[in-house]
Order: C-alpha cells, then structure tokens, then sequence
C-alpha cells in the first residue's frame, strides 16, 4: 500500500510538472498581452515594455518557466510587492495579491459548497437508487427511474436562475446566497449556500439514483449473489452485503472524480450563484490573462483531481480483495 | 444440532414419500419476445440417499427446474404452476421466510462456475460459516471452526489458513470443493449440483466427483445432479431423466436409461457423442437441427421436427398433433410402441455405437 | 536464414509430397513476462506458457493437441497462425520460418493459415453480414475468385450446410453451431493448407457439437485441409485427429498415433488424463474396466513450473531423479515408431484397470478409507 502510495504520488508531481509546462507555453502561444489590458488608456510601446520587463515578460520563456519552479518550490523576495514564502506562484497580474493567498481565501467557499452538496447528494442519490433497485419493477422504480432522467438532463445554469428567481427575488423565502464564514456565523454560513447545495445537489443525486440502481440491478444479478440467496441469506442481508459491496465500485470511482474536479472549483455553479470560490477565480484568471492566477488555479484543481484519484484507487483495495496494490 | 428448523425436520415422517416429489410443473418467463415456457409440464420424484441425473442440453429446462425448487427464480417476471413436494412440504406456494430456512439447509445448491459463484468479497471461510451461523445459530467462533472442518473434509490441505483466504486466491478444483463445503455445511436432505464439473478440467473433475459420490456415502443426501455430459451422468447417477424443450422424455434407472434407451432423444444423444472407445471409421451420428425456441414450442411431441422415426408410428401425424405422456417409472415419451422402440435400439442404434 | 529465402515459394506445389512436412515446429517458446518491483516496474519473471516444443504437420493430416487448462495449447495454436510472435523457436512453413516474419513477410502465409475460435458468439462481427464476413479474407488479400466473390461466398454457404440464400443475414439470426459453420466457411474462404481449430466445438451442445465435428472431418478429408485440432475433450481428439499430442504446463510430453495414444499410453500424466474421462459402459456387463488415477490437486502455476519433469509434483513414481533430470521427448523401449513419451519411469502400455487404484487425492483417500472400514 504504502509502495502504491508514494509511486502514485510521485506520478502525480510528474503530471503537475508536465502540465504547468503546458500551459505556460499554451499562455505565450496565445496572441493576448496581459501588459494591454494593464496598461490602460495611456497605452504607448514604452509603458507596454515597461510593464513586460517588471512582470518579467521580456525574459526568454525558458527562463521564466525556470524562476516560476524556483519560486514555487524555494520561494521569493523579487517581488515589488512583498516577499512570496514557497509555495509562491508570485503575484496577479491583476488585483496585485498572492496569488497563494488568494487561493486559501477562497478555498472554504469551494470546500462549503462542495462537501454540503456531496453529503446531500450521495443520500439522496444513493438512497433512491437502492429503493428503486430494491422495489425493481415497481412504481416506486418507475418513477424514481423517470425523475432522475428528467432532472439529470437538466443544468445548473437553468435550474439555478430558475430557483433565484422564484425562491430569492419573488417570493423572499430565502437570502440571495452569498459566502460567510461557517466559524464568523454558522447560521449565515448554512442560509447562505442551502440554495446552492439544494440546486447542485439535486443535479448530482439524479445521476447517482441512475448509477446506483443500475450498479445494483447488475450486481444482483451476479452468481455469486445468487449462491448466497441459495445459502439461506435473506433478502436485505445479501442486498446489503453482496450486491452493495459490489456496486461499491463504480460509485466510489465516480464519487472521487466528482468531488475532486469540484474541489478544484464548481465553475459554473459559484457563477451563476456569485460565490467567490475557486471557479470563479479560474474564470477571473482567464479573463484577465493572469497568468500567475491562471497557474495557481490550474495546478491546485489538477491536484485535487489527482490527489481524489489516489484516494479513489486506494480504496478498491478496501472494497475488492482482488485489488493488490503495489 | 439444536435449532427449531432442525428438530422440526428432524424426524422425518417414517420415511414415508419421497424427500422430493414435483409434480405437473409449469414455469414460464415474460421476456420482450414473448413468454418463454421453459418448463412445461414436469413431475419426478427424488427418494432419500439416491442420486438423480438430469440430462439435456442448454434451453432444456433442467436447471430453471432446480431454481424453482429453491424458489430462486424472479418472481417479478416469472409465473410457477403445479406442485414442488420436500418431504411432503409445498415450496411453491411457501413464503419466502420458510423458504429462507429451508435453503443452505435441508436444500443446498452447488453452481457451474464457482469462481463467479463464489463472491469475492469475503473470505472462503466466512461464506461458508454464513450459512451454519444462521440455520444452526451457532456462534462466530464455532462456525468458523465448522468451516474449517469442512474444507478440510473436502481436501483443501492446510484448512485453518486457507479459510482466511479470498476465492480468487484459489485454484478451479479448489473453489469447487470449498463451494461443495459450503453446501454440505448444514449436512442437507437435498443437494442440487447444477453442472458442478462443468468448468473443471478433466483430472479435478474426476477427483470432484468421486468427492462428491464419497460425500454423498457419508452425509446421506439426496443429490440431483443436472449435466448435459453422459459420461458424468453413468458416474454420478442411480436414476436418469433425460429433458428436452422443457419436459421430460424418458426416465428410467442410469443402466436402463444407457443400455437399453427407448427414446430418439436419447439415441440421437448416445449416437452424437464420441466415446474413448468407439468407431473410428463411421463418422458421428448427430441429432439434425437444433433445439427448438421455447417461445414457440413445436406443436405435439416436441422433438418432432428433429426425429427420424416419426414415420414408423402409427396413425399419419400422430407425432405434430398428440404429444405423447410419460409414465412415473421407466419409460419414454415417444408414440413408438415398446416392441418397435426395442427392436429400433437393438438393430439400428447399438450397432453404430460401436 | 536471410530475408530472401524467406520471401522465395517452395520449389514444389506442394511441399508435402517430397517429404517435407507442411509444418515443422522446433524449440517453440512462448513466456509472457510478469511486471512488478520498485520503485520502477520491470520484468520480474514469466509465464512459461509454451516452453521449447517439437512438432510437426503433414499436408492433409489432422493433428490433435490435448492437455488441461494453462498446458500452453491455445498458446501454441496462437504462435503456430503467428497472432502471437514467438520468445524463441522456430516455425517453419513449408520450409519457411515464419517465426519472427514481419506482417509483409506473412501477408501471403497468413492466407494459408486460418484460425477457427472456440466461441462462435464473440468470434463474428456483429454488425457485419454473413456474406461480408465470409468474403472479408477475399477481399483483404483482393482475391478475386471465377464468377465473383459472392458466388463463392454461396458455395462456401453450402460446403458447411448452411442456406446459401442466408448470406445476408447477420450472426445473431444463426443458432450457436451454425455460427460456428459460418467460422468454418470464413477459414475456407481463402483455400487454406492449415486450419488451427482452438476448442472448435467446445461451446456448443453435445447435439451440435457432433454435427460441427462431422463438418470438419468433412472438409478436411475431401479438402485435403491440414489440422491443428485443439481440444481439452479426449474423445473428441481422438474421432477427429490421427496424431496426438499431450501437454502438460507447456511441454509435449507424449506424442504418437492415436492408438499409442489412447491404448498404449506410457507416459504417467497421459493415464492419469485417460482414465478420468467419464465415460458411459454401453457394453451388457461390467468387464474391460479401465484404471482408476485420481491425482492430488491443480496443476502448478506455470510461472515456476516444477524443476526437471513438470509433472513430477503430482506423479505417483516420481524419484529424485525426476527432479533433478528433465526427460527428454524420445521413443522409449516398447513404442511404436514415432510414439515419443518424455518419462523416466514409463508406465506399462495399456489402460486395463490396475490391481489397485491409485488415488492421491488426500480427502478421496480418506474418505474412501474410513467407507472401507
């Protein structure tokens, strides 16, 4: 195990390696000068080359690459700003803050609004998936089945406006969402994201109704699930510890991508909600050709997507004996 | 033993009846094509300690049979009609409670393939105390320790290690036996092998099925042994049933049935089938056609449209419109008459045997 | 051998007629490499799935291969229609080693060679109709036959007794055995010299299985087709094949004629497998019992297979020589020409029952010990 962790992990700074390498040759490929959109209204060739020598722009590529690893792994006091302790992807381009600093300060909007969402969803989504596969056939299961169809074909960006709409601006039941800290107020903290977590949840639940009952119905259909009703096992004993124990896989699989690519920052749905979380920095950071920011928030999702598949892979081994890793 | 469904069983009604009699069984599936009557009209009885061989070939009905006995099938999509007799106790109108008791415990089944049969999820040890913790009650401990008495009665070498094992860290031959132990556990009236051997290579077949026939000796179970290979079924069995589309056609005992068979069935069977010790010039004698679709099962005698002595019966047609019975004790379902299905087998078929 | 004899044909029409086998294998070697270690993962061992065989194939002759499971038949059969490139060995076609020949090296070999699975569901192209299937051969290797390649198609439909009329059906309107047929009639369609058939019947029902078995025996008799016959079925081998040879976990270690075989046996596994066939007595009495062996467990894993004679793990006459002395495949005292058995200790050459069983299965033995008492 130990073995298969620090293999993974090392895989994991190889992938990271190779793509801050992309995107920073993706970034000067691209024909958009950040210095333009920095220079303002007073914009001469001077001022353009003034701002590229202080951003560090005029440096061959190759050098700036090699000062962005330095920097992230030792740290630095270059910047006019203010020192920059490791791990320093230096300073936005656009609001002047660390960019590292910046990251941690939106960080526990994304973790909120994730892990809320991720609780209700996997109880309400697995839960109806286990009904329905439980009660195959049956009316429960039909309509389980074409009301998580419906709502999983639906998007945040509809249902979203749809329930600020009704639930915020017309009938006043609830505050617009907004982001407080869960320590400053918990009361505020829990007002604040229930419409986000009840819309992102709900999305996420009908796509695990879905998987759960299929990973169940398939799995009741095993052989060996049969040997243990042959056995005398009752119904509810081998549904719960045979068929769960074997759809325990594709959820978990799918659950680790989930949430890692949510960790790294429910774009849309902090857009359309205005929280300030990491997918709305990501948006930011493209918008203004930051390239620090852009690097930042690039490297810390991609690691959350790897770090959650680590977890992910570690865990078959718990599910599924046949699983060794080394 | 000292659990309620034991004692309950326990002293058997003098022995009167068979332990397992069926009786005009009817099951048929829904399916998107249409119902598929897969057992059509079936009775036979099992006595205690005797080993029945059913034969036939994959879509004959020999193995949804064996389901139904244990109330295995889906009822959702399935409708069971007729009687399943244990000891005089109907099962196909019993709850699924009292089914439940009855399963891994006066009834146990071994599968085909027992690395899918096996789950692989739990330890061979734990699957095989499952089923003793909950019909005898005994305690974790001990019915682990039955477990590994079992195994070890079942030949896994080194038994009170290997239980901690997972199934997949055991050979074919291996998990065919652990799965054998898991059945015996409760020492049961009925064992059902449903193609036990199937999956296995020759030499640990051979060693499984006299494990099993040496088994059978010991704990006194009743066993249906269901198989499309002949020569497992002339190892295994004391009486034969031989099915085709969903019934019976002949039955009788294992010498009868091999030596003297009175179906075309069974000739068309025999004749299809090389042996180690049979002609070599002739090439073989298959059974034209296939078998039929059971949505749409041949009209009269099922296997009409593959038979080639439907002329010799007498009465043109006799053979699309009438399907022919079965007797309880030897016999055949065939319209030929005993003279003709004698004198057939004598002169045409045995002769090609070789 | 230089690239150019490679490419060069045969002298005659037919190499078999001068005495030059159709196919002659020596030395075949086929270990499929085991990863693992750290921190970086390399080759740690190996699957001995096929290790240094001899054999070799006439022209029109069929050939049976038996042996249990992870004895390395499938593999062989793999190597000899080269879907698998060799680890060492040679595989001479007509005197062409085609071994390690490159895909444009093989192109017209390939042709020759045909391969019939053993599951006629995964085997045929779902989506593709009979008469594309059938003609795909043809249409790779841009034959173009008299009277156009749908012609052919509807005799090659009627040679494996199938309806020519169904060319434009798809495989899953066809019962099992007659997708097998439609397998025979693709391996035909190019007009090989050597069909590999890998467990050919195995999948289908006993019925069907002699039908196909016939269907084969057919086109390999008025055909003149060479066969590799792969089977685990004994009985089956035998009807089919005049030559046989037994594996066991990747070694030949008994070849002969199919009545050394199976009635002179000598090498210990080849009784062992022999006299566990189930088998129905049709005589009226119980005489001419054959010989009870009940061997004890698997076979080994073939990743550290036993050293010298493989079988000598689970072999009642095993010495320590066996151990150390790996036999050689040679015609001991007693065979006939061409019965090649590799055992120190040859058994006698007959399958009667012996005066007492040999059962080394411990449970069978103790069971059968406490019934005795």
């Amino acid at each position: 195990m130990l073995r298969f962790l620090v293999r993974r992990f090392i895989g994991a700074v190889v992938i990271l390696f190779l793509l801050s390498m992309v995107t920073f040759v993706l970034f000067f490929g691209v024909p958009r000068d950040p210095a333009l959109l920095m220079c303002g209204k007073t914009c001469n060739p001077d001022s353009i080359a003034n701002i590229h020598h202080v951003l560090g722009l005029d440096k061959p590529i190759t050098e700036q690459y090699w000062i962005f690893l330095h920097n992230l792994v030792m740290g630095s006091d270059q910047f006019a700003q203010g020192p920059c302790p490791a791990p320093c992807f230096g300073y936005s381009y656009h609001t002047n803050e660390q960019v590292w600093g910046t990251l941690m300060d939106r960080l526990p909007t994304t973790v909120s609004l994730t892990l809320g969402a991720a609780v209700c969803f996997l109880f309400i989504g697995l839960g109806t998936g286990l009904l329905a596969a439980w009660r195959r056939g049956t009316l429960i299961d039909k309509t389980a089945t074409a009301g998580a169809m419906v709502i999983s074909s639906l998007q945040i960006y509809f249902l979203g406006p749809l329930a600020l709409a009704l639930l915020v601006y017309q009938t006043h039941w609830f505050d617009k969402p907004a982001y407080t800290s869960v320590t400053q107020d918990p009361a505020a903290w829990f007002t604040g994201l229930i419409i986000p977590w009840v819309i992102l949840s709900t999305i996420f639940a009908a796509q695990y109704t879905r998987m759960a009952r299929s990973s169940m119905i398939e799995q009741l259909q095993e052989e060996h699930v049969r040997t243990a009703r042959a056995k005398g096992m009752s119904r509810r004993y081998v549904f719960f510890r045979y068929a769960w124990r074997g759809s325990l896989i594709p959820i978990v699989t799918i659950f680790g991508i989930d949430l890692g690519s949510l960790f790294g920052g429910a774009i849309i749905t902090e857009y359309t909600f205005g929280l300030p979380g990491l997918g709305n920095l990501a948006v930011q950071s493209v918008f203004f050709s930051d390239l620090p920011l852009l690097l930042g928030v690039m490297l810390f999702s991609a690691s959350m997507i790897l770090l959650f598949n680590i977890i992910v892979d570690a865990a078959y081994a718990f599910i599924d004996p046949r699983v060794r890793l080394a | 033993m000292t659990t309620l469904t034991k004692e309950a069983g326990a002293p058997h009604p003098a022995g009167a009846g068979p332990l397992l009699a069926v009786r005009d069984l009817y099951v048929s599936f829904r399916t998107e094509d249409g119902v598929v009557r897969a057992v059509d009209g079936l009775s036979f009885d099992l006595e205690r300690g005797r080993t029945l061989g059913i034969v036939g070939e994959s879509g004959s009905g020999k193995s949804v049979t064996n389901l139904t006995i244990l109330g295995l099938h889906n009822p959702v999509f399935t409708t069971v009609d007729g009687e399943i007799l244990l000891d005089g106790r109907e099962l196909t109108t019993a709850r699924e409670s009292e089914l439940e008791r009855l399963r891994g415990n006066k009834v146990a089944m071994i599968f085909q393939d027992p690395l899918t049969a096996l789950s692989p999820y739990y330890t061979v040890g734990r699957q095989i105390a499952e089923p003793y913790m909950k019909h005898t009650g005994a305690a974790k401990k001990e019915a682990w320790q039955r477990a590994v008495d079992m195994l070890g009665k079942v030949g896994i070498p080194n038994p009170r290690e290997r239980a901690k094992d997972y199934p997949h860290q055991f050979s074919g031959g291996m998990r065919q036996r652990a799965m054998i132990a898991m059945a015996l556990v409760c020492d049961p009236d009925l064992l059902i092998a449903d193609e036990p051997t199937t999956a296995l290579d020759v030499t640990v077949q051979a060693q499984i099925l006299d494990l099993l026939k040496d088994l059978q000796q010991e704990f006194g179970s009743g066993i249906i042994f269901i198989t499309h290979d002949l020569g497992v079924i002339a190892d295994m069995a004391d009486d034969i049933m031989v099915m085709y589309a969903g019934g019976a056609v002949e039955r009788g005992t294992t010498d009868e049935v091999l030596r003297a068979p009175r179906h075309p069935y069974t000739w068309g069977l025999l004749n299809s089938m090389p042996r180690l010790d049979s002609d070599l010039g002739a090439p073989l004698s298959p059974i034209p056609g296939t078998p039929p679709s059971l949505l749409n099962p041949p009209s009269g005698c099922r296997f009409h449209p593959r038979c080639t002595f439907q002329d010799r019966v007498e009465g043109a047609g006799r053979c699309v419109r009438e399907r022919p019975l079965l007797a309880p004790d030897r016999s055949s379902a065939c319209h030929l008459t005993e003279d003709q299905k004698r004198t057939i087998f004598l002169e045409e078929i045995k002769p090609g045997l070789g | 051998m230089t690239e150019e004899n490679v490419l060069t044909a045969p002298r005659g029409k037919d190499a078999g007629a001068d005495g030059e086998p159709l196919l002659r294998v020596s030395g075949l070697t086929k270990h499929f490499p085991v990863k693992g270690g750290f921190p970086i993962r390399r080759t740690v061992g190996a699957v001995q799935a096929v290790d240094g065989i001899d054999l070799t194939v006439h022209a029109g002759e069929s050939f049976g291969l038996v042996g249990e499971s992870g004895c390395g038949k499938s593999t062989t059969g793999r190597l000899i229609t080269r879907l698998l490139e060799p680890t060492s060995g040679s595989i001479a076609y007509r005197g062409r080693d085609i071994g390690h020949a490159t895909r444009k090296q093989l192109a017209p070999i390939r042709s020759e060679i045909q391969m019939i699975f053993q599951d006629p569901y995964s085997s045929l192209n779902p989506r593709q109709t009979v008469g594309k299937i059938i003609s795909g051969p043809m249409e790779i290797n841009d034959i173009n036959p008299e009277g156009g390649r749908e012609k052919r198609v509807r005799e090659l439909l009627e040679i494996v007794g199938l309806n020519p009329e169904h060319f434009n059906r798809f495989p899953h309107e066809f019962s099992g055995g007659q997708r097998q047929r439609i397998g025979v009639a693709r391996a035909l369609a190019l007009e090989p010299k050597l069909i590999v058939a890998d467990e050919p019947v195995s999948a289908l029902d006993v019925s069907i299985q002699a039908q196909v078995v016939n269907l084969l025996q057919k086109v390999q008799r008025e055909l003149g087709i060479a066969f590799v016959f792969i089977a685990h079925d004994l009985a089956v081998v035998r009807h089919f094949s005049q030559r046989v040879a037994v594996m066991y976990l990747g070694k030949i270690i008994e070849v002969g004629d199919r009545d050394s075989i199976y009635t002179r046996p000598r090498h210990p596994y080849t009784h062992a497998l022999l006299s566990a066939v189930p088998e129905v007595n049709l005589a009226d009495d119980d005489s001419g019992g054959r010989e009870r062996i009940r061997l004890a467990g698997d076979v080994p894993s073939p990743i550290s297979p036993p050293s010298g004679c493989r079988f000598r793990t689970r072999c009642w006459k095993a010495q320590d020589r066996c151990g150390t002395e790996e036999p050689p495949l040679v015609r001991i005292p007693g065979n006939r020409e061409g019965h090649l058995t590799a055992c120190h200790f040859p058994e006698e050459p007959t399958i009667e029952a012996r005066d007492e069983d040999i059962v080394l299965d411990p449970a069978l033995a103790a069971l059968e010990e406490g019934q005795a008492e």
